[in-house]
């Protein structure tokens, strides 16, 4: 009985923050946020030198055979430094065929994805409110994808794209391939850009998992949308707990106040110990078949709401400042209000959960 | 991570569990009065080593080589068969760990039996009129005189005064040493003359504290723990402890069975309201506290075992307003689902004993209203969120006035 990190996940942690100090400090995430790219070839090459394009792909297949809590634990990490990334569509694409996959398929698709030389992202989410597997509509006929996805990120950076049709199933197709039309939307969070794709006959594969498996991606999602939302809190509260030593008012910190210093700790209330909350997720997704639905949707619901919270609260705190675009905390902010608004809001999980918690 | 038990722990776990097929008792002892067949069975435990593990066996505890994972085994198994183990009294579970850390051999050997047992039941001493989250502004006085210290003066909020035998609690003894240096911890016989009780009433109808009165009351002088004037560390030390016993996170999975199940029961729009989306939205949000509740007690107790509770600093000391929060929220939603019975006061019957599970209307509305206890007792909220802000992020103290 043990819920905590391995050394080594620690160490993995410590290696990918390291790195991301270094190589993504606020400066150069500034500069790749005004872009609006999400991506920046250099940092995902070294990214995937380090191995966290295929986290979670098995050795023989060239990845780093490691738990999908490990991911999840790299998620916080990244989301802390809201670093522009293609991860976690990336590393979704890749749990969509580990799910669904047959095992020739798998050997076929992983390698080129665990190196980082090809980028994938998901296809999943057709309208505002259409995400769950049983509301899809994208047909797959003969070897031909039709249909729209909507919310796909870094769908322009992508090399393949992992996408829901009818029935739960999974196809994966070129993005290059006649057929597959995308269009920018105009993100919100400039690191991750947004696209509608629309698959007019497009030549795709059909993964031979069958239906059923797409649940389990969804859970996986939400599970590492919830670790990003994490990391991203936990960094604000950071920023928060700076800029409330450093500003000065009435002639003292702002820290000072007693209603600054409970605001901060109210946050802290709300986002330290949810950290065991994404933990537990993504431990059952690995370890725990028959939790992992439900884990994952308490994880979501629970810490993307609480960190939105703490992301408002934290441009209330920075003042006049905190409303402007250099502030940096707007990037953060709008981190979080994607990892909260896809793949299902927290009353759609709270709905799921409370179903599946047998109430 | 791994949540498994080791075969090791595995094993424990059903020794501890035929243990406890032994409760309830059955034959002659089942026509016992309640509080006799506890203490029998309370007493097989601590002969079995699954009660008061880390008390020595010479004060009347199983004495157990430490291991956070069997001590935790316990502790669910014997709620799930809410089986009599350790007191969560003031004695057992606040002055008990405060003598064997600071007590004489003397007062090891007199009191911690009884403590533990129940045979001698304590209170708790500290607040007074003028002095509450100020604790170290206390005034009430302890002037030595001979062999005997006299007291005078007032606590208040004293709970359960009226039936403890015994107080430990905080006097000045030292008028002219500063604030905090002037406080000693003094242990007192509750029928010692000069010493009076008073029930006050709560606003659920209860009288589970009171007023304390000291007029010339003496008492020996070496009723005292560690030094004059050491009162204030030894008090520290007791607090932390009171803090452990409120951040239990069984109380709140109770509590959130105890909602759903209220809501099961209970109609809303001319359907169960547990089929309202609405309420199960409500109770899914409480659910997403309850779950963190949970997990991230396994997170601290992880660390505690590993030996690197310095890890976990931050989840601790957020213990008590967390679950004061959560349970508020748990009480919020049951009392909306009360709907008009929200009306009916809590009876006698419901009083009886705090914190009791109890599914009547008028109970749930008494549980509804001992929820605000938590946000006030053992460290106001706005206190522990200056420890948080101060000692979890690092933020300046509070400005105070001089002393
Ligand atoms: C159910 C119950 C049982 C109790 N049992 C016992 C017992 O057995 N023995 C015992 O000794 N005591 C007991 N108490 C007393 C309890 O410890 C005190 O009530 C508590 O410490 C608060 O003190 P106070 O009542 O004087 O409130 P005050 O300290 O006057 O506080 C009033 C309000 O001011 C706020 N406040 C105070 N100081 C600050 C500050 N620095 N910054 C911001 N806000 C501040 C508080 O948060 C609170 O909201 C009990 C209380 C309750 C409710």
């Amino acid at each position: 009985m043990d819920f905590g990190l391995s050394e080594e996940q620690e160490m993995l942690q410590e290696t990918v923050r390291g790195f991301a100090q270094n190589e993504c400090p606020t400066t150069r995430l500034r500069e790749l946020f005004d872009e609006g790219n999400g991506h920046d070839p250099a940092l995902w090459q070294a990214l995937a030198e380090m191995g966290v394009a295929g986290l979670t792909v098995p050795e023989e297949q060239g990845g780093a055979g490691m738990e999908f809590l490990d991911l999840a634990l790299v998620a916080e990490v990244l989301g802390e430094f809201a670093l522009p990334s293609p991860f976690i569509g990336h590393s979704l694409a890749i749990q969509g065929i580990l799910l669904a996959g047959s095992e020739a398929q798998c050997a076929s698709l992983l390698p080129a994805l665990a190196s980082g030389e090809l980028i994938a992202s998901i296809a999943l989410q057709e309208s505002d409110v259409v995400w769950a597997p049983s509301d899809w509509t994208a047909k797959f006929e003969g070897d031909r994808l039709s249909g729209t996805k909507t919310y796909v990120s870094h769908a322009k950076v992508a090399d393949r794209l992992l996408v829901g049709v009818q029935g739960g199933e999974f196809v994966w197709v070129d993005t290059k391939a006649e057929g597959v039309e995308i269009e920018d939307l105009g993100a919100i969070d400039r690191t991750q850009p947004m696209s509608r794709v629309t698959f007019t006959g497009a030549q795709a594969i059909k993964l031979e998992g069958g239906p059923g498996t797409a649940s389990g991606l969804l859970d996986a999602a939400a599970a590492l949308l919830a670790a990003d939302a994490f990391g991203a809190a936990s960094k604000l509260i950071d920023l928060d707990v700076a800029y409330s030593l450093e500003r000065e008012q009435f002639g003292q910190p702002i820290a000072q106040f007693q209603s600054i210093k409970h605001t901060i700790a109210r946050l802290g209330l709300d986002i330290e110990p949810a950290r065991a909350l994404y933990w537990y997720a993504a431990h059952a997704l690995d370890h725990l078949p028959a939790e992992a639905s439900r884990a994952a949707s308490i994880a979501k619901a629970h810490i993307t709401d609480r960190a939105m919270n703490a992301a408002r609260e934290s441009v209330e705190l920075h003042g006049g400042y905190g409303f402007t675009w250099e502030c940096e905390v707007q990037m953060w902010f709008k981190r979080i209000m994607v990892d909260r608004a896809i793949y299902g809001t927290p009353d759609e999980h709270r709905d799921r959960s409370a179903a599946l918690g047998g109430y | 991570m791994d949540l498994e038990y080791s075969a090791e722990h595995e094993a424990f776990r059903e020794e501890v569990r035929t243990f406890l097929k032994g409760w309830p008792l059955i034959g002659d002892e089942a026509n016992l009065p309640k509080e006799e067949q506890e203490q029998i069975f309370r007493k097989r435990g601590i002969d079995a080593g699954y009660v008061y593990r880390s008390v020595p066996k010479q004060y009347g505890g199983s004495e157990q080589p430490q291991d956070a994972i069997k001590d935790q085994i316990v502790i669910k198994e014997f709620y799930a068969a809410n089986a009599p183990r350790d007191l969560l009294s003031q004695g057992a579970g606040l002055l008990v760990p405060t003598l064997l850390e600071f007590g004489t051999e003397e007062q090891k050997e007199r009191y911690v039996p009884p403590a533990l047992t129940g045979e001698q039941n304590w209170c708790q001493g500290y607040s007074e009129p003028g002095s509450g989250s100020d604790l170290a502004s206390l005034q009430c006085q302890a002037r030595l005189e001979g062999d005997e210290w006299v007291i005078n003066g007032q606590k208040i909020w004293t709970s359960s005064a009226q039936r403890a035998q015994m107080m430990f609690g905080l006097f000045r003894t030292e008028p002219d040493a500063k604030k905090h240096e002037g406080i000693s911890y003094l242990l007192i016989p509750m029928d010692t003359p000069g010493v009076e009780v008073r029930p006050l009433r709560e606003m659920g109808g209860g009288y589970e504290f009171n007023e304390v009165f000291f007029t010339d009351a003496r008492i020996p002088a070496g009723n005292i723990v560690a030094a004059r004037g050491q009162g204030w560390q030894v008090s520290r030390a007791t607090l932390v402890h009171e803090r452990n016993l409120i951040g239990n996170p069984n109380m709140m999975n109770e509590a959130l069975a105890d909602l759903i199940a209220l809501a099961r029961e209970r109609t809303l729009n001319g359907r169960p309201a547990i089929t309202d989306p609405g309420i199960r939205r409500r109770i899914a949000e409480i659910e997403g506290y309850v779950e963190t509740s949970r997990l991230s007690n396994m997170r601290q107790f992880t660390a505690a075992n590993r030996g690197e509770m310095i890890k976990a600093m931050r989840p601790m000391m957020m213990n008590k307003v967390f679950s004061t929060d959560a349970m508020q929220l748990i009480m919020k939603c049951a009392y909306d689902l009360l709907g008009g019975d929200g009306v009916i006061a809590p009876t006698d019957a419901d009083n009886e004993g705090w914190g009791q599970r109890d599914s009547t209307a008028s109970g749930w509305v008494l549980r509804y209203i001992f929820s605000m206890g938590p946000a006030i007792a053992g460290g106001a909220s706005n206190i522990q969120l200056n420890i948080i802000g101060e000692r979890g992020y690092g933020l300046p103290r509070d400005m105070r006035p001089p002393k």
